[in-house]
């Protein structure tokens, strides 16, 4: 045994797969997209490489290649299921493994999104967690027609504008996660007491309203779903710049960041700490896992050209906010290794192609991390939570 | 021509209905119970699942109230995992038009239905209160006169979103590379009074078009909601002469809306108690009536009806001096039945004359005036009575609502649905994969 930490290991769902021409791969099943069976395969092979959680990709949108707007692309996958329910699908038919569906923040209600993830808690008992995205897209806005955005149309932070509308909407998504986590509080574990004697279901001194009140949104509580199984299920968030890195380090469990070389993913995971540290986390541990879209194959020509045939099929050579990684296994995880020394916990693989890319990492690089004492052998504990080593959280509210 | 009998199953929910004092009671959060009682409707080769919904817990003198069962799950959560355990059923989940937006319930229901592949239900219901709107961003925003203006405007855009998709747009040829047989799939738009929404709808069509929509209200504003656009009634006139009524008054609404009879079921609430014999029912059925109605509750129902405090008053002692109050705050929150209660001193004056004529205590006034089971019998009584109410058109069926979680179901599965299929009023299998085909709809 090695003093080295074990690696955490996630894989991102979505569609196809994360290269827009995987659909049209040999053993792709783009007629299958909104199928649970789909669904249910692809979380099942995830499991038997023991990774600790996939996350589904969502939006209230159409997929599009445009940011901002519908595109009229015809060549690409289109059409997608909402991704807590396809969470929910496979929760009974699965174990050990994570469930993290994406959920938007700007457009939903905090106590609807509550109670679904607790719930998706109870279906999996424990396994559930969600990712919070934000939705900056004046198109996905007209969708719900509550409120509009201003039309920015740039990512770049030094843009003020830009700068602006991610401060508003992370603002928010704070206030968004703070009821989220008020209200998986708002019943305590003992709760309910069927109390025959007295003739009380519970005792209403355990139910604690939630009394939230923000710019956005203000929220009574408490909650009409108890407890989740893990107290508080995950919170994730993708993030790229100063404003999300400091919202993971008050708000989330866990962040996806997406760096180009070890050096930046030490910077990275510093900017993480002391915005932790700031907002007086430095006890927990929050989790930084580097996001990578890989090509994996058994040698590292074929992983190019099939990367390479892609992108002729595409028209366009393939780009990312992630680092695109394109060899064997074995590179791979010497990668992930120097990454990891550069502070990152865990990494979330985004397969370019599906399910090839992800049987690539289930039987190729989970093997290897394993050689090389960096990945469990099998799953330590039943909850999410367990797998990344989080204690399961005091309740805010319990007196005792 | 003989009827079809339709049966759904109601999970027990959060009001007296509900013993959950019982030994055999089980959780109503796990998971489990869920799965089971999902199980035992398909079983018994029911035609739907349904959930009900609240979105706050209720409240009576200012506390939660503590008497019933409190809390559930997430509707749509909990019947994604049973569309998991179940091949069959529908699956029916009640969701609010008031605290909710039309795109994300619709990607939401089309969702279901493509996870279940085509046993999706709505049930569309309309509570508007302040009490409840504290839990969400637009706060108590609908007037109550506008609640079913909100409602058929809700369902008439959630419509649009499932139609947006006509169904042939996925080629996914992975030869020419053409996925879409189109560009920008899903388009639509929508202004009213309500609603300004524009864009594409991102779930392509889903199995049966749409989900099965059921309503529930029963105002005549109500009845309307359901005659126009409604696939089901879930009513509450489970007598044969209150639900005859029902039924002529519903099925008669249709034409003015275009539609046939056979195109909107009546399936009113229905409670059970089933023994070997007659005569043993009806013990049994006292029994669970006792259970439902304790000495605490009776006061709590008491006071629904006189809207204060009667904490003070011995549910085994004779009804309050003083009069009901009228009007002003409630003293029940989050509670549909009190609103009910439309004439409150009347309603109190006929209580006073009932118990005092039969000599009746507080407790045995309310296990006479509050719901009593629909069917009480041996399970050839219960058959028999089925068959004859829908035969009489009081009804084209009924959803079943036991007392106990989650094997509450398991007495009607095992002994009545035999009957009713010797009887050739039931199916004895599936005949089709969707909700639409139990429920005898044609396909959109």
């Amino acid at each position: 045994m090695s003093d080295t930490p074990l690696l955490h290991l996630a894989v991102a769902l979505d569609g196809a797969g994360w290269h827009p021409a995987a659909w049209r791969e040999p053993d792709a099943r783009p007629a299958d997209l909104l199928t649970a069976g789909y669904w249910v395969d692809l979380v099942t092979e995830a499991q038997r490489g023991l990774l600790d959680l996939v996350t589904i990709e969502d939006a209230l949108a159409l997929q599009s290649t445009d940011r901002w707007g519908p595109d009229d692309r015809t060549d690409q996958v289109r059409g997608r299921l909402d991704a807590v329910q396809v969470a929910a699908r496979v929760a009974p038919v699965t174990a050990g493994i994570g469930l993290v569906p994406t959920a938007v923040v700007t457009h939903t209600e905090p106590f609807h999104l509550s109670k679904a993830i607790a719930t998706l808690d109870y279906v999996s008992t424990g396994r559930a967690g969600l990712r919070v995205r934000v939705a900056g897209s004046r198109a996905e806005a007209a969708h719900v027609g509550r409120r509009d955005l201003p039309d920015v149309r740039s990512v770049d932070p030094r843009d003020p504008a830009v700068a602006a509308l991610s401060r508003e909407l992370f603002d928010e998504a704070t206030d968004w996660v703070e009821v989220l986590r008020r209200l998986w509080d708002s019943w305590e574990d003992d709760a309910e007491i069927r109390d025959v004697a007295t003739g009380r279901f519970v005792d209403r001194h355990k139910l604690h309203r939630v009394d939230f009140t923000g710019r956005h949104f203000s929220v009574a509580g408490p909650s009409i779903t108890p407890r989740p199984p893990q107290g508080q299920p995950i919170v994730a968030a993708l993030a790229h710049h100063a404003v999300p890195y400091e919202f993971v380090g008050r708000n989330a469990d866990l962040g996806f960041v997406t760096p180009r070389d070890a050096e930046h993913a030490a910077a990275v995971v510093t900017e993480i700490r002391a915005a932790q540290a700031a907002a007086g986390r430095q006890d927990e541990t929050v989790h930084v896992f580097g996001d990578l879209v890989v090509f994996l194959d058994d040698d590292a020509a074929t992983a190019r050209a099939r990367r390479d045939r892609l992108d002729d099929t595409a028209g366009a050579e393939y780009t990312s906010d992630a680092r695109v990684f394109t060899g064997t296994h074995v590179q791979l995880a010497d990668l992930l290794t120097e990454w990891a020394a550069a502070g990152l916990t865990g990494f979330r693989l985004r397969p370019a192609t599906l399910p090839h890319d992800l049987r690539q990492v289930t039987g190729g690089l989970v093997p290897e991390l394993q050689r090389r004492g960096l990945f469990r052998r099998a799953y330590e504990a039943s909850t999410l939570r367990g797998l990344l080593g989080l204690p399961r959280p005091a309740n805010r509210y319990a007196t005792v | 021509m003989t009827k079809q009998v339709h049966l759904g199953a109601h999970f027990p929910g959060v009001n007296n209905t509900t013993v959950w004092s019982d030994p055999e009671a089980g959780s109503h959060i796990e998971f489990s119970s869920f799965a089971r009682f999902a199980q035992a409707a398909e079983r018994g080769r029911l035609d739907f699942l349904f959930l009900a919904e609240g979105l706050r817990l209720r409240e009576q003198n200012g506390e939660i109230y503590d008497l019933d069962v409190v809390g559930r799950p997430d509707t749509f959560t909990v019947l994604a995992a049973l569309a998991a355990v179940t091949d069959r059923i529908g699956l029916a989940g009640t969701i609010n038009s008031t605290f909710n937006e039309p795109y994300e319930v619709a990607r939401q229901f089309a969702t279901l239905d493509h996870l279940s592949a085509g046993r999706a239900a709505w049930n569309v219901v309309t509570s508007w209160d302040a009490f409840t709107g504290e839990n969400f961003r637009r706060g108590g925003f609908l007037p109550q006169e506008e609640r079913y203006e909100r409602a058929r405007t809700f369902l008439q855009t959630a419509h649009e979103l499932f139609d947006s998709w006509r169904g042939d747009e996925i080629v996914a040829d992975k030869a020419t590379g053409t996925f879409l047989r189109e560009p920008r799939p899903g388009r639509f738009a929508h202004t009213d009074a309500h609603f300004d929404i524009a864009g594409q709808f991102d779930v392509p069509r889903s199995p049966q078009g749409r989900p099965v929509v059921f309503q529930a209200g029963d105002s005549d504003e109500g009845r309307d909601f359901a005659a126009a656009q409604a696939d089901a009634i879930f009513s509450r006139h489970s007598t044969r002469e209150a639900g005859q009524a029902f039924y002529a008054d519903v099925k008669g609404r249709l034409a003015r809306f275009g539609r046939r009879p056979e195109e909107l079921l009546i399936l009113p609430a229905a409670t059970f108690v089933i023994g070997d014999t007659d005569a043993e029912a009806a013990e049994l059925a006292h029994e669970v009536r006792m259970q439902q109605v304790s000495g605490q509750t009776a006061i709590r129902f008491l006071e629904q009806l006189w809207n204060r405090d009667l904490s003070d008053h011995d549910p085994d002692g004779p009804l309050p001096t003083v009069d009901p109050v009228v009007g002003g705050q409630h003293v029940a929150q989050g509670r549909a039945s009190v609103r009910m209660h439309r004439d409150p001193l009347a309603t109190a004056a006929e209580w006073r004359r009932l118990a005092e004529a039969k000599g009746f205590s507080i407790r045995e006034l309310m296990v006479e005036v509050t719901a009593r089971q629909s069917f009480v019998g041996s399970p050839e009584t219960v058959a028999a009575t089925i068959d004859d109410l829908v035969q009489a058109d009081a009804a084209d069926g009924y959803v079943l609502v036991p007392h106990l979680t989650p094997g509450g179901l398991d007495p009607f599965v095992d002994r009545v649905v035999p009957l009713l299929q010797e009887r050739g009023v039931f199916r004895t299998d599936y005949a089709g994969t969707t909700l639409r085909d139990h429920l005898g709809l044609a396909p959109l």
